[in-house]
């Protein structure tokens, strides 16, 4: 580590200059909740990734500080009539951060390579809806059956399997970012590492301590380099978030993208409008076992759903950082309707009581048989309040919840592999904010998430048929229809959506949370 | 005396052979895999990950494979940070939790006992009294409590210190962590200390020697050479302990030691890591339990091996 300080002070001044002259410029200290696992975009897989990975790269289209698609290393681009080709005319102005020029090539080699199954890519399955993805990605094709391709040094083009309304957003999706043939060549593993890693984003690598700091500079070929305001950003990792607040207040930190949600009251005292919160892609959720008997009775799922005060665990147990779920999809996203709901929201779960004492007495459950639930998580602070929450909720229907927890890779390899369970605490962070990115979550054979097995006939057929429906209206009615079934059904309780919250200093301008959970650093101002 | 240290080494190495069997089934056994996430991996490329890694092979298979490149001292690719190896964050972070362990280990040696012995001569005093006090209380006062009360004592508050970061190793970067690490230690060395030369004062030749009117500080050094074998082999495991960092100093303070990948290894069920650093723990309790049983013998001719 030394060693590295060392050669990155080698650039900047004599050995007798004790502070790097970088120092001089303001640097963004960016609390960014976990050490990245990766800094290949094609092996990446966190959000934290992805907000280091926006700077360090563009992909054909990127986001701007509000959440909304702009052009990023493309500059224009159609589509064919059947909207099964994208043409991508890319910026002649495109340059890697060692001066060489980006090119169609470069986007070519990307996508074969994150399909690759060499490649070991954990997220290849979001570009699916290119031709011939899956079947590259399984192995049953070779790369060069992908659907892309070259049609000239600026000019790339993409065919789909079927129309695809969120394929722009799929684009800027950290796996699709392009990397450096060259490099990746010459380091292989190793490419990433300061020194090795050529990007093209407005924003550099110069130091990468697991634990520490992940530095960046501003990239000088970029070709938007002149309007970047932030030279400096250090990512660092909070995966305490009290002891990070601290940092915060300390002023070690210019802004957190995480919050304690249980110390919120105390948060709002403290920095008042210096606490952000916004909409993001976000379901919590309670996963019920429609296998067996009695949950796979809608009735008693009906009942488990209508007595959750989601209100009190949203505002109450959350402080305001989640808001109350009454559908998979939160409001909000592209290509759709408002949601269709489950029961509940307009009348206190109280007055659902007597309905849900109903139908489980219907169930064949009363006071002289109770249900009995196992309620499974994993564990965490939160997740603890929100079980103890709703058992006492369902207690006043009689029903008594035993409970079972375990870590995080436990439980969710129990529920993947079809372990039994009663039900158990699911959670979804969407990765474009389009309705088939919740619904899919329920589709038959989807087995990591659809831990009850629930299958529906005409759910899944509302689903294809949306699929291959070109026309955004008549698609967003069939999404909505096929929502409306799992919410009258119930495979999923939906609990609450999640709100990105975040601490944002005084000195830095630009931020503004939006459904994306998209700040690029290029868009941030810091005063001095 | 040399024939010693060679048998002990020799010793280790079947040790070692068993840590690394007993860990690497164990890790195994655990539910769930290194690329089991809360949203779950398509088949494929869940399938594609384990041929990458090799963890589609049969699991003997995979432990031949680990103790052959463990023989060319590879540890493997880490499976949760994926750009680098093992052997590669084991080599970055340990300085930084060496240097934190070493100077809290300093600390808490000179304070502890040096307390302790302030204390067993004055057996009863209003020093000792605080000292069983204070010492009780550091023993109780957890890390986790400690750290944030530090930090917002001298840093939020005074201001003098900065709360977090490494910083190449800057001396105001190790203070509050130092003092953190040290703490229940002073207390633990300073109890250990005063019962131990607390005994040997009042054994019948430290006896003889004060009414044969020798000078007390001949008379207490002499005690605490025996004093001292209780307190050398504890310094042995808590050595190996202090240096290979603590995931609550490190994740609170947010430094960039090695600490933290005991639990978040076991957590991400980064198998490769949690090996790596389940060896370089028992490589390091039993080096330093050697040097403080070589330490004893030398302050204790009977633990001396016969000639």
């Amino acid at each position: 580590m030394r060693l590295r300080r060392r050669d990155w002070l080698a650039g900047v001044a004599a050995l007798a200059v004790v502070q790097p002259a970088a120092a001089a410029e303001p640097i963004y200290r960016r609390g960014n909740d976990a050490d990245p696992e990766t800094l290949d975009p094609h092996r990446s897989s966190t959000v934290a990734e992805a907000h280091i990975l926006r700077d360090l790269c563009d992909g054909l289209l990127t986001y701007d500080n509000y959440g909304a698609l702009i052009p990023g290393a493309a500059r224009a681009w159609t589509a064919s009539e059947d909207g099964l080709t994208l043409h991508f005319e890319l910026l002649p102005e495109g340059r890697w951060s060692n001066g060489e020029p980006v090119t169609a090539e470069d986007f070519v080699y990307s996508l074969r390579r994150i399909l690759d199954p060499a490649t070991g890519a954990k997220y290849a399955e979001i570009l699916f809806p290119i031709r011939n993805a899956a079947a590259v990605n399984r192995g049953e094709k070779a790369v060069d059956a992908l659907g892309v391709a070259a049609e000239g040094p600026l000019a790339l083009a993409i065919t789909l399997e079927q129309p695809t309304p969120y394929i722009l957003e799929l684009l800027t999706h950290q796996t699709a970012l392009p990397v450096h043939r060259a490099s990746v060549e010459r380091h292989g593993e190793s490419f990433t590492r300061p020194g090795n890693l050529v990007t093209n984003g407005p924003y550099r690598l110069t130091d990468n301590v697991p634990g520490g700091a992940i530095r960046l500079e501003a990239n000088p070929h970029h070709p938007d380099a002149a309007s970047i305001a932030i030279r400096h950003v250090d990512f660092l990792p909070t995966p305490d978030m009290a002891a990070a607040v601290r940092r915060y207040a300390a002023g070690e930190l210019e802004s957190l993208a995480d919050l304690p949600a249980d110390q919120i009251a105390d948060l709002r005292r403290r920095f008042g409008n210096q606490i952000v919160l916004g909409p993001a892609l976000g379901l919590a959720a309670l996963a019920v076992n429609t296998r067996k008997a009695p949950f796979s009775d809608r009735r008693v799922r009906q009942a488990l759903s209508l007595v959750i005060d989601r209100e009190y665990l949203a505002d109450g147990l959350n402080g305001g950082t989640m808001s109350p779920a009454y559908s998979l999809c939160p409001p909000g996203l592209d290509n759709y309707r408002i949601p269709p709901e489950t029961a509940g929201r307009s009348e206190l779960p109280i007055d659902h009581e007597e309905e849900a004492r109903r139908l489980l007495a219907e169930a064949g459950f009363g006071p002289d048989r109770p249900l009995t639930v196992e309620y499974r998580f994993n564990v965490s602070d939160n997740n603890r309040t929100t079980a103890v929450a709703i058992g006492e909720m369902w207690r006043d229907l009689g029903i008594v919840t035993r409970y079972v927890y375990t870590d995080a890779k436990t439980h969710f390899a129990y529920l993947r592999d079809g372990g039994d369970f009663d039900v158990a605490r699911m959670s979804w962070i969407a990765d474009y904010a389009d309705p088939q990115n919740f619904l899919f979550l329920l589709q038959s054979g989807n087995d990591g998430f659809n831990a009850g097995r629930w299958s529906d006939a005409a759910y899944d057929a509302l689903l294809a048929r949306a699929a291959a429906e070109r026309d955004l209206t008549r698609r967003a009615d069939l999404l909505y229809d096929a929502e409306a079934i799992a919410l009258h059904d119930l495979p999923w309780i939906p609990l609450m959506h999640y709100r990105s919250k975040a601490l944002i200093a005084p000195r830095l301008h630009g931020y503004h949370p939006n459904l994306r959970n998209a700040a690029p650093t290029r868009f941030l101002r810091l005063d001095a | 005396m040399i024939r010693l240290i060679l048998r002990r080494l020799a010793q280790s190495v079947p040790t070692l052979l068993a840590v690394v069997t007993v860990s690497f089934f164990l890790m195994r056994l655990a539910p769930g895999g290194p690329f089991d996430l809360e949203r779950p991996l398509a088949p494929a490329a869940m399938e594609n990950l384990r041929r990458v890694y090799g963890l589609d092979r049969p699991l003997a298979v995979q432990f031949g494979s680990y103790l052959a490149s463990l023989a060319h001292g590879d540890l493997g690719p880490s499976f949760s940070f994926r750009d680098r190896s093992v052997l590669e964050l084991i080599a970055q972070g340990l300085p930084v939790s060496a240097t934190l362990g070493a100077l809290s280990l300093l600390l808490a040696t000179g304070l502890g006992v040096g307390l302790g012995i302030t204390a067993a001569l004055r057996r009863g005093g209003a020093m000792d009294r605080l000292l069983g006090i204070g010492a009780a209380l550091t023993l109780s006062l957890p890390s986790f409590v400690v750290a944030p009360l530090l930090q917002i004592a001298f840093g939020l508050s005074l201001r003098w210190l900065p709360l977090s970061g490494w910083d190449g190793g800057a001396p105001s970067h190790l203070v509050l962590p130092v003092i953190t690490l040290a703490l229940p230690q002073v207390g633990a060395l300073a109890r250990l200390t005063r019962a131990a030369l607390g005994e040997v004062l009042r054994t019948q030749p430290v006896r003889t020697m004060r009414s044969l009117g020798l000078p007390p500080i001949r008379v207490t050094l002499h005690a605490l050479r025996g004093a001292l074998l209780p307190v050398v082999a504890y310094l042995g495991p808590l050595a190996a302990a202090l240096l290979t960092g603590s995931v609550v100093v490190e994740t609170i303070f947010g430094l960039p030691g090695i600490g933290r990948y005991f639990v978040e290894g076991a957590l991400n069920r980064d198998y490769t890591l949690v090996m790596g650093t389940v060896l370089l723990v028992a490589g390091l309790v039993i080096v330093f339990n050697l040097a403080a049983d070589l330490a004893c013998a030398w302050l204790d001719p009977r633990l001396r091996p016969a000639a």
